[in-house]
């Protein structure tokens, strides 16, 4: 039965037929507790194969291993759908000989199934695996959930690769990644440090400011009109995101509302909501913290989906596309309400679209939640530095000091001034901005393109230029 | 202007000045009296003006808490915020008529100094036994006085009394405050619950607040403002009655007569005045 098991990366990657120009592909369940992206690496490195696009659906600071794979051309090529630390910084210098593919969390499994993001090895981080090769995201030292991000790959790739570190005797309970897909299982001791991948306890904002832009945002939900029975909803982990799934929940008893499903990158705030009986469902391609790991091993209405089912735009129907409302937040909105949630103001990369884009497009109401400051740089901005969410799929900011409704939804703009919510023109709000913080001097963009944006339909919108 | 929450905020703190106006409440007091440590008091007085002026608060109420008449600092601080335009100058440990007075002219004189023809209005803080005795004589000091609060740390401490959760060391207190304010025709604004952490009872206390009269209640953290907001939010059946003696009002204004009844009720100038806040209160 263990005839899968081969005894390290190295030989796993030469079975499988490794060599110079390949494409590796990997997930980014274990976030900045993964080890299995940079052990894998210098195993490609220690065979002395050159060339590699590295396929990760997202890289955090502890990739900054690969700064040394890149510098002695093991790497050279990137495709993401987010990027923060070192590695980030790195790449926003120049070092990378091409640009970054930046994409979506839903245009990523479309470029897989399309063939336009082809995977030679998917290489799966596998906190449980069986005799037989079925993984899990729920068991083991390294438990991490959902693996929802790496399911494409593992159905597209020419080889699929679980490392593991906690080999199940006997069948599992629940099963991420069925075997019939899985080429090898490699045994090593640790794939993960699991204070990185998972928090222990993501806590609630106390700050002030952030709880009245939650406190707004949840306003304009209910006056929306959309909350109502059979609610779908997505938000993030960040500050005011969290804080208004707390002013949802209130709202939701206080007016008897079930919903159908949450979404998203889940946190013990959702699986409460989901255990008290608020919601139907909760569909998940990324457990945040403890609470939402143990959820999705027990409960099941707690359900793991894949990307695709996320929202990859060309399959039949995806998640996003059900979703009523959704909060996003941003590192910059202009004019026109595109969204940057990529770079920051002087063109640095510090994140990525991951579902930005894909929820935005989808869901009937998208509110971008950010203070009007933010280290003494306005949100608002007259053009985005880097385009990652298009504006004709942005409905309402919400700042502190005023929410501003896309001018394609009047009426929605009509319902918020009935409710006497302080609507202003996103115009006024930059104007305000700028009164405070005066106008900052454009960055200057060196000439190298170091990142290319790509929408989740696969229109490449915008790029991403070296600092000079 | 809503005058259901006095938000303090320390006067040596860029960053919360600059979201005075995001967190909820009626009316912020930027302080440069307990908040400021000596050293600072200057620097404060500095920064506060230019908060007033450079970023001033839009739609809500600006107070600044001066220091006392007892201090060296209170005239220079009084011709600063004059100067840079606040809505009110709130003066601690008021003790007599006399220091109301006392206030009115050194308002006056600020605003002659720096040609301000814009309306100062004093709030005064009681905090003292003998401020306390002689509440209706300062509510009735003057006509710029807008409102009258409660201290009741300082208060307690002054009496010898424990400050607990459920305030009956200030049940008297409050009591005499409210009816003075009443007679005098000025906003009576309660003391801030000082158990910053204690939402629960924070709703109480306020709860409380409102059932003996108050018109406002100050607040020591922004975690507070929105409970007691809501503390003061009208129930929807006397919004509703509100709605009703309003229109009832308007019906016989237009047909040109001079009284109307509603349910049976004779509606006149006092009912439709507490119709008018109720309206006010609940933003309908």
């Amino acid at each position: 039965m263990k005839r899968k098991y081969i005894s390290t990366i190295a030989d796993t990657l030469r079975e499988c037929g490794l060599k110079d120009g390949m494409t590796l592909s990997f997930h980014h369940h274990l976030r900045n507790g993964d080890h299995v992206v940079n052990m894998t690496m210098d195993a490609v490195a220690a065979l002395g194969v050159k060339g590699i696009t590295v396929a990760c659906s997202s890289l955090f600071p502890v990739h900054e291993h690969l700064i040394g794979h890149i510098k002695s051309g093991v790497i050279t090529g990137l495709d993401t759908d987010y990027m923060s630390g070192p590695l980030a910084k790195a790449i926003t210098g120049g070092i990378l000989p091409t640009p970054v593919m930046f994409r979506s969390h839903g245009g990523r499994p479309r470029a897989i199934g399309e063939g336009s993001l082809k995977i030679d090895i998917a290489v799966v981080a596998a906190p449980a695996v069986d005799a037989m090769g079925n993984i899990t995201g729920t068991e083991g030292p390294s438990a991490c959930g959902s693996l929802g991000y790496i399911i494409p790959d593992t159905q597209h790739a020419a080889k699929v690769i679980a490392v593991t570190d906690h080999v199940v005797e006997g069948g599992l309970s629940r099963i991420s990644i069925p075997h019939d897909v899985v080429d090898h299982v490699v045994v090593v001791d640790k794939i993960g440090d699991p204070a990185g991948i998972v928090s222990g306890s993501i806590s609630l904002t106390r700050d002030p400011v952030a709880l009245a832009i939650a406190r707004n945002a949840q306003s304009v939900i209910r006056a929306s009109g959309l909350l109502q029975d059979g609610f779908c909803y997505q938000t993030g982990a960040g500050g005011a995101s969290l804080a208004a799934s707390l002013f949802l929940r209130e709202d939701m008893r206080a007016m008897n509302i079930h919903g159908g499903f949450l979404l998203g990158g889940i946190t013990k705030y959702m699986v409460e909501m989901l255990e008290e009986g608020l919601f139907d469902n909760v569909f998940d391609v990324q457990c945040f913290d403890l609470s939402s790991v143990k959820s999705i091993a027990q409960n099941p209405r707690h359900v793991e989906i894949s990307a695709d089912t996320y929202a990859n735009p060309n399959r039949k129907s995806n998640c996003v596309d059900f979703l009523d409302a959704v909060l996003l937040g941003g590192t910059e909105i202009d004019l026109d309400f595109n969204v940057n949630v990529t770079t920051d103001s002087n063109g640095n990369i510090i994140g990525g679209s991951g579902g930005h884009n894909d929820a935005a497009a989808g869901a009937k109401l998208t509110i971008i939640v950010a203070p009007l400051v933010r280290a003494r740089l306005p949100i608002v901005v007259e053009k985005c530095t880097t385009l990652t969410t298009v504006g004709s799929t942005v409905d309402v900011l919400v700042t502190e000091r005023g929410i501003a409704v896309n001018p394609a939804r009047k009426e929605l703009a009509d319902k918020l001034r009935d409710a006497r919510l302080p609507v202003c023109g996103i115009e006024d709000l930059h104007d305000q901005a700028v009164r405070m913080t005066g106008k900052p001097r454009p960055y200057e963009r060196g000439d190298k393109v170091v990142g290319t944006m790509e929408y989740r339909d696969g229109t490449i919108v915008d790029h991403i230029y070296a600092t000079k | 202007m809503r005058n259901r929450t006095f938000l303090f905020m320390p006067g040596n703190n860029p960053g919360m000045l600059a979201s005075a106006q995001c967190l909820g409440a009626d009316v912020v007091i930027f302080d440069l009296e307990d908040a400021v440590a000596q050293t600072e008091k200057d620097a404060a007085r500095i920064l506060v003006s230019h908060a007033l002026t450079e970023l001033r608060p839009q739609g809500v109420g600006v107070t600044v808490r001066i220091n006392g008449l007892d201090t060296p600092y209170w005239q220079a601080d009084m011709e600063a915020v004059v100067a840079a335009g606040t809505d009110f100058v709130m003066v601690p440990k008021i003790e007599s008529a006399d220091q109301m007075l006392q206030v009115t002219t050194g308002i006056e004189s600020a605003r002659q100094k720096c040609g301000s023809t814009a309306t100062v209005k004093a709030l005064a803080i009681i905090e003292t036994p003998l401020g306390l005795e002689n509440a209706h004589a300062i509510a009735s000091a003057s006509k710029i006085l807008h409102g009258i609060l409660l201290g009741a740390e300082d208060f307690t401490a002054s009496m010898g009394a424990q400050r607990t959760a459920d305030g009956a060391e200030i049940a008297y207190a409050r009591s005499r405050l409210l009816t003075a304010c009443k007679a005098a025709g000025v906003l009576a604004i309660d003391t801030p619950f000082p158990f910053v952490a204690d939402l629960e009872r924070l709703e109480k206390d306020a709860a409380f607040a409102v059932q003996l009269g108050f018109d406002g209640k100050a607040v020591i953290s922004p975690h507070h403002v929105h409970r007691v907001n809501q503390a003061f939010m009208p129930a929807p059946e006397k919004v509703n009655w509100a709605q009703r003696v309003m229109a009832a009002a308007r019906k016989a204004s237009e047909e040109g007569k001079g009284a109307v009844s509603l349910d049976g009720m004779m509606i006149d100038l006092p009912i439709i005045k507490r119709a008018e806040r109720i309206l006010l209160l609940a933003d309908a």
